[in-house]
């Protein structure tokens, strides 16, 4: 039995991260269509009904844009390529110097295809990622960062619930202030915003350091034992080790920086890094109520993405006219490629039910 | 197990706290009263820790906790021994839901796992909030709300509760709940509570040993009979004993009803009651009126009708919809269904200027009016934008609250005075029809008697009645101040009349003088009057 629970927010952005790099291992519009497919069918049957839950339709709407605008660019920008001319717009002369670029004009199904392929490529990564948010509760994921950045994801998750707060705070002061008048005549309009204004800043000031001193009266900020010597060496540690991985990274893209710049410095900083937060969290005196564990579904959900990632990068390596099919020949699909992209529907079998308000109350009434 | 020594602070001239002397033993429910802005959140925030790091200001003395000075520790290396619940506890929450908040303190402290779990769900039952456990914390009432944020606290084991007026937010029945739980900790978990408290009448009962923070910064510790004996400020039954020279002073309405027998002979018949002063035609009259948030009604059918001169009161717990009646008396919320009339026309067609001139609302947060830097200004804007005489603001409120400093800022007044400056800039439009919504918060027995008999007056005016209708929890400014009763329950009226005849009849609304003395008689002040006449007899 599937009982309804949270299942780990970190699964689901593992499988989110693995569907995107599959999406973004092909152009194949097959392949796209069912990575979407896939991806929509498993927010619709695994998702909670919370608020962040409903923001996949937000990250649809932004997909479809993409693609539009994709293919608007490439009419604006295309041309020069042979192939079926579909419609031909006047061309707009360019000066000599911007050679190459070519404003309107010809408009051939190719360039339609190759337009079309890639803005799908690139919203079924961003639906991918949206799919991760709308499944992982953003708040248990600030709490499963590890515990030295415990007081960065707390503040983080204060900021965000700062945001309805001021909705609610502006919403009130806009009522009270038309129970008088305001200023008349000219620059009514600039005048009339500061009378929301200060109010409104006077309320969340008075509500940040109320929550302030509300957390510090909770222990928030607790040092313990903690020597102001051993917090600095800590401190001193994490961040040698995030310059370092920075400069590595620098050095790995940049093919003309020292070699020994890139791989070494990169594995190094990252190891300075880890061992800066592993003393910083050894240290910590702070525990976690109710953490989320990895069980098998959290697992098989991870390991899902993680293979339709893997697959398709094996797709595009072996069988590169199946992962890129070019716009020449109608797009064809391997066995192998199908299967790749289906295995990450399995969430929609292993993971826990998705916590609901109905949920929750047939388990109260029984 | 705490204990205050010598403790002086100050921001810049005069101490707020002089030389103060504090002990608190262990299971001790020490009640902390005092007249508005005399330092008692100050006080608490000391004991607590927040002061002067959260206020600025200089302190100086020590405060020792289990002997061990800790007056150099700030409140979160206090905070295993030592909670504290501020006084609007919805700033306070960190998360959001009820069962993390009432975590995140015992995670702080780094309490294990399963020590956690099980601290939560006794919690959770302690205070009887278990089916509250996945819900948003926004969506809470009050009294939930304030639970909430004391379970929060408790979750940690303090050996001390510092509360900053837990109820002054809430209906009388969810005060009451929120005043049992602190009493059933001190009785069964042993812990020691120090609460502020404006509405004494309801935690004095429950005290051990109240502390009355004067004026001038010193204090009067002792039991509570004794030190309420002369103190300034003083609940109803209080009042009534030191009126018939009970001694000791009646702390329960239990109590002075033993002795009320004596009183109510001298006192005889109660005073017939006053014929409806409502004059004229009916300002406000609202038939069946139904107000839905979305799909949610929030106003099923109320009917309700007020004449100039007439204070009417407006009671029912968190949530009945007092708030959404004035809005749509106002305006601003339009009738789902029904029909509402102010002044004989539909006030949600009227343009925002019109509507002023019908309906003055203050609401529940006065602070949202004011946006300008000085009093004078505040008062010149309202007459400007009312196209009325230059002045007549500033009358206004030299008539509701005399002696304001024109140059302060409107922030550094006293929650009655800035309440003064909110009502006298809405009635600057010179409307009809006055509505105000929970104008008692934060404010003391004296300054709730000057308010009361302020909205007597405004109703009354012989140059122009008003009708005025306060959304209020306070039985005791009720009997005071209104003339009408009108109860709402989850959106529907349950009971309107005369207040004589409203709070006879559930008990729950009784104010004190009437639970001691039998129906008829409301207030002390009816008390003092009748005694005054026969003593001239």
């Amino acid at each position: 039995m599937r009982l309804p629970r949270d299942l780990h927010p970190v699964a689901w952005w593992a499988w989110a991260v693995g569907l995107a790099v599959a999406a973004s291992c092909t152009t194949n519009p097959i392949l796209l269509l069912v990575l979407l497919g896939v991806v929509a069918l498993v927010v619709v049957s695994c998702r909670s009904d919370q608020p962040w839950a409903r923001s996949f339709r937000l990250y649809l709407w932004l997909g479809a844009v993409v693609l539009v605008v994709r293919i608007l660019f490439r009419i604006l920008l295309g041309g020069d390529v042979p192939g079926h001319v579909l419609f031909t717009l006047p061309e707009i002369p360019l000066p000599r110097f911007a050679a190459g670029i070519s404003l309107l004009g010809a408009f051939t199904r190719e360039e339609l295809l190759a337009a079309t392929y890639e803005g799908l490529r690139l919203a079924t990564l961003l639906i991918a990622v949206g799919g991760a948010n709308a499944l992982a509760n953003p708040k248990r994921l600030m709490k499963s960062l590890p515990p030295a950045l415990y007081e960065i994801g707390t503040a983080m998750t204060v900021a965000i619930s700062v945001v309805p707060q001021l909705a609610d705070s502006a919403r009130r002061v806009r009522a009270a202030q038309q129970l008088r008048g305001g200023p008349e005549g000219r620059f009514r309009r600039i005048r009339g915003v500061r009378r929301l204004l200060v109010p409104i800043l006077e309320d969340s000031f008075d509500r940040s350091l109320a929550l302030a001193a509300g957390m510090d009266a909770r222990g928030y900020g607790r040092t313990g034992e903690l020597t102001a010597a051993q917090r600095r060496s800590t401190g001193g540690l994490i961040i040698a080790g995030l310059l370092g991985v920075c400069v590595g990274v620098y050095a790995f893209l940049d093919s003309s920086a020292p070699r020994i710049l890139a791989l070494p410095m990169l594995v190094l900083g990252m190891a300075t890094a880890l061992v800066g937060f592993a003393l910083a969290g050894r240290r910590v005196g702070r525990t976690r109520y109710r953490p989320d564990r990895w069980q098998l579904p959290e697992i098989l959900v991870a390991a899902s993405g993680i293979a339709a990632g893997a697959g398709m990068w094996a797709v595009q390596r072996w069988e590169p006219l199946v992962a890129h099919p070019g716009v020449l020949v109608a797009p064809g699909v391997s066995l192998f490629a199908v299967a790749a992209a289906l295995v990450a529907v399995l969430p929609v079998w292993v993971a826990p039910l998705p916590l609901t308000v109905q949920r929750r109350e047939a388990v109260l009434a029984s | 197990m705490m204990e205050l020594r010598e403790i002086t602070f100050r921001y810049d001239g005069d101490p707020v706290l002089d030389r103060i002397d504090l002990t608190i033993d262990n299971g001790e429910l020490v009640v902390l009263a005092g007249p508005t802005g005399v330092g008692k959140s100050t006080l608490l925030g000391v004991v607590a820790g927040l002061v002067p790091s959260y206020t600025g200001g200089t302190l100086t003395g020590d405060v020792l906790l289990d002997g061990v000075s800790v007056v150099h520790k700030p409140a979160r290396e206090r905070a295993h021994a030592v909670g504290y619940v501020g006084q609007n506890p919805a700033a306070w929450f960190v998360t959001d839901t009820v069962e993390e908040e009432l975590a995140f303190g015992m995670e702080q402290l780094g309490l294990p796992a399963p020590t956690m779990r099980r601290r939560v769900e006794e919690t959770l039952d302690l205070l009887g909030i278990a089916d509250l456990r996945d819900r948003d914390l926004r969506t809470l009432s009050g009294g939930q709300q304030q639970r909430v944020a004391i379970g929060a606290v408790l979750t940690a084991h303090p050996r001390l509760l510092v509360l900053d007026e837990p109820t002054s937010a809430l209906d009388p029945t969810a005060a009451e709940d929120v005043l049992a739980t602190l009493t059933r900790l001190v009785h069964d978990l042993g812990v020691s509570v120090l609460v502020a408290e404006h509405r004494l009448e309801r935690v004095v009962p429950f005290a051990d040993r109240l502390c009355l923070l004067n004026g001038d910064g010193t204090i009067d510790v002792g039991d509570p009979a004794d030190v309420l004996r002369d103190a300034p400020i003083a609940p109803p039954i209080v009042e009534l004993g030191r009126l018939a020279g009970w001694y000791p002073l009646p702390l329960t309405v239990r109590d002075a009803r033993r002795k009320a027998p004596a009183l109510r002979e001298r006192l005889g018949e109660p005073p017939a009651p006053t014929a409806p002063a409502g004059r004229g035609d009916a300002l406000v009259d609202v038939r069946r009126l139904v107000v839905a948030h979305g799909r949610t009604p929030a106003l099923r059918g109320v009917d309700l009708t007020l004449r100039p001169g007439t204070v009417t009161a407006l009671m029912g717990r968190n949530g009945a919809g007092k708030s959404t009646l004035l809005w749509a008396l106002q305006g601003r919320h339009a009738p789902t269904g029904g029909n509402v009339q102010v002044g004989g026309r539909a006030p949600s067609s009227l343009k925002p200027e019109q509507r002023r001139a019908t309906t003055g609302l203050v609401p529940q947060s006065p602070a949202d009016l004011l946006y300008l830097e000085t009093v004078a200004e505040e008062c010149a804007a309202a007459d400007a934008s009312a196209r009325q005489a230059p002045g007549t603001c500033a009358g206004l409120l030299e008539r509701l609250a005399p002696g304001i400093d024109p140059d302060r800022h409107p922030r550094d007044l006293s929650e009655g005075q800035r309440l003064a400056l909110a009502v006298a800039i809405v009635l600057t439009a010179r409307p009809p029809v006055l509505l105000l919504d929970e104008p008692t918060r934060g404010l003391d027995y004296p300054a709730k008697h000057a308010l009361a008999g302020l909205l007597r007056d405004l109703a009354a005016d012989p140059e122009q009645p008003r009708a005025v209708l306060v959304a209020t929890h306070d039985v005791e400014f009720v009997a005071q101040a209104a003339d009408e009763l009108v109860v709402l329950a989850e959106g529907e009226i349950v009971s309107a009349g005369p207040v004589a005849q409203g709070v006879a009849e559930s008990p729950a609304f009784a104010p004190q003088v009437t639970k001691v003395l039998g129906p008829g008689w409301l207030s002390v002040d009816a008390v003092a009057d009748a005694l005054t006449r026969e003593a001239a007899r």
